[in-house]
């Protein structure tokens, strides 16, 4: 019976963890890690579900300062060199967003490609 | 150059519109130059020292320093548009009239001139550090095309610069009478556009709940990256996708600010004949 009791509590601590988690929708999953090199983003191009909060981790080799932006994503931070940053993005409806780097915005472009995910097809 | 130039112009002509509405808010108080002109270096000697430490400043709060002081002096921002928007509510009137000739009475206006000194600092500060290292960054490199990019950049401080001069000269071009009512206006949506971003910047680093990520999406109509959605997002916080957090934010700066405005009014009307009395004595 006890035990009973204990994995009802487990389970509803777990459930309020879960609520908290989705409230304030902490980003769960490891990050996703870029690098940008002679304003050039390593992967410049990534895939991530929709619907979800997520981490990227930008890590600078360029030998100037650079801005890490998105209109779409909702960020933008500077990055100096040699120096990594996290920001976060999401939850995203399915399709293609792009980010840059503000001060070379013709040669450092990406984008993010973000699938339609199992119960979170139209998320935000 | 070109590009450089955009890049730079962009933001100075952000920086532009505040300082644009700050001057003509403060149209008439006495030594209102030396005090804007006191803001704007301090903002740009503050936007030295955010380059110089950006490393130390990414670093500090766990990698989110650069959001919380993007909040923070944002927040500074609001409470000093504030403060000049209710004291204008006290002082406009004695203001408009002394221009007029109808009354002798002085505003000095000291301590409104002061916020607004702090409003011109931050707005130089923002936008001036992205520009720091913009130009340092173009100046460090050993690329051919440095002295045009670096030509480019100072063309699109002027450019920027032109343009927000011109902002003020049409504003101060409407009678003082009916002015001081239209800078309040465009203050209180500045100010709960600032509230707004700030909530925005705070939660995207995930340091305040969103309450919804994307209340609506504009983006098809007006999007954040064009020069329209900027000049909107700089004069009223316009984004094309907002967060719940940053509509309540702005509702509330908005409201308070109105709402606030006119009781001061309301009471500033009825007491018109002590207005002396109200003057602040520095």
């Amino acid at each position: 019976m006890s035990i009973l009791i204990e994995l009802a509590a487990a389970f509803f601590v777990l459930q309020c963890g879960m609520v908290w988690a989705t409230e304030l929708s902490i980003p769960s999953d490891s990050p996703i890690n870029l690098t940008i090199e002679n304003h050039t983003f390593n992967p410049s191009t990534f895939t991530v579900p929709s619907g979800k909060r997520f981490r990227i981790q930008l890590t600078s080799h360029d030998e100037s300062v650079d801005e890490f932006e998105s209109y779409d994503l909702k960020f933008e931070k500077i990055v100096v060199p040699n120096d990594t940053i996290t920001v976060f993005a999401g939850p995203l409806h399915p399709g293609t967003y792009s980010f840059f780097d503000d001060y070379h915005p013709d040669q450092a472009k990406g984008t993010v490609t973000v699938a339609p995910s199992k119960g979170h097809d139209d998320a935000p | 150059m070109l590009p450089s130039l955009l890049i730079v112009f962009r933001e100075v002509l952000e920086a532009g519109i505040i300082l644009g509405i700050v001057l003509a808010a403060t149209q008439g108080i006495r030594r209102r130059n030396w005090f804007i002109a006191g803001g704007i270096l301090a903002g740009l000697v503050g936007a030295a020292l955010l380059a110089l430490f950006a490393e130390a400043i990414t670093h500090a709060l766990f990698g989110f320093g650069q959001e919380v002081l993007n909040g923070v002096i944002l927040l500074i921002a609001v409470v000093m548009l504030g403060w000049h928007n209710l004291w204008m509510g006290i002082h406009g009137r004695e203001l408009a009239a002394r221009v007029q000739g109808v009354g002798d009475a002085v505003a000095r206006g000291e301590s409104s001139l002061t916020v607004m000194a702090v409003v011109a600092a931050v707005a130089v500060l923002r936008e001036g550090s992205e520009i720091v290292l913009f130009l340092y960054s173009i100046a460090a490199s050993t690329q051919s095309s440095t002295s045009s990019m670096f030509v480019g950049g100072l063309l699109g401080i002027a450019a920027g610069s032109f343009l927000s001069w011109g902002l003020y000269r049409g504003l101060v071009a409407i009678p003082l009478n009916r002015l001081f009512g239209i800078t309040s206006w465009l203050i209180a949506l500045l100010a709960a556009g600032m509230a707004g971003r700030a909530a925005a910047i705070l939660a995207g680093a995930d340091l305040l709940p969103a309450w919804g990520y994307e209340v609506w999406d504009t983006s098809s109509l007006i999007a954040d990256g064009s020069m329209p959605g900027r000049v909107l997002q700089a004069l009223l916080g316009y984004s094309d996708r907002p967060m719940g957090v940053q509509l309540v934010a702005w509702v509330l700066t908005f409201a308070t600010l109105v709402i606030g405005g006119y009781l001061i009014q309301n009471r500033s009307s009825r007491t018109s004949a002590h207005s002396n009395s109200h003057r602040r004595e520095t």
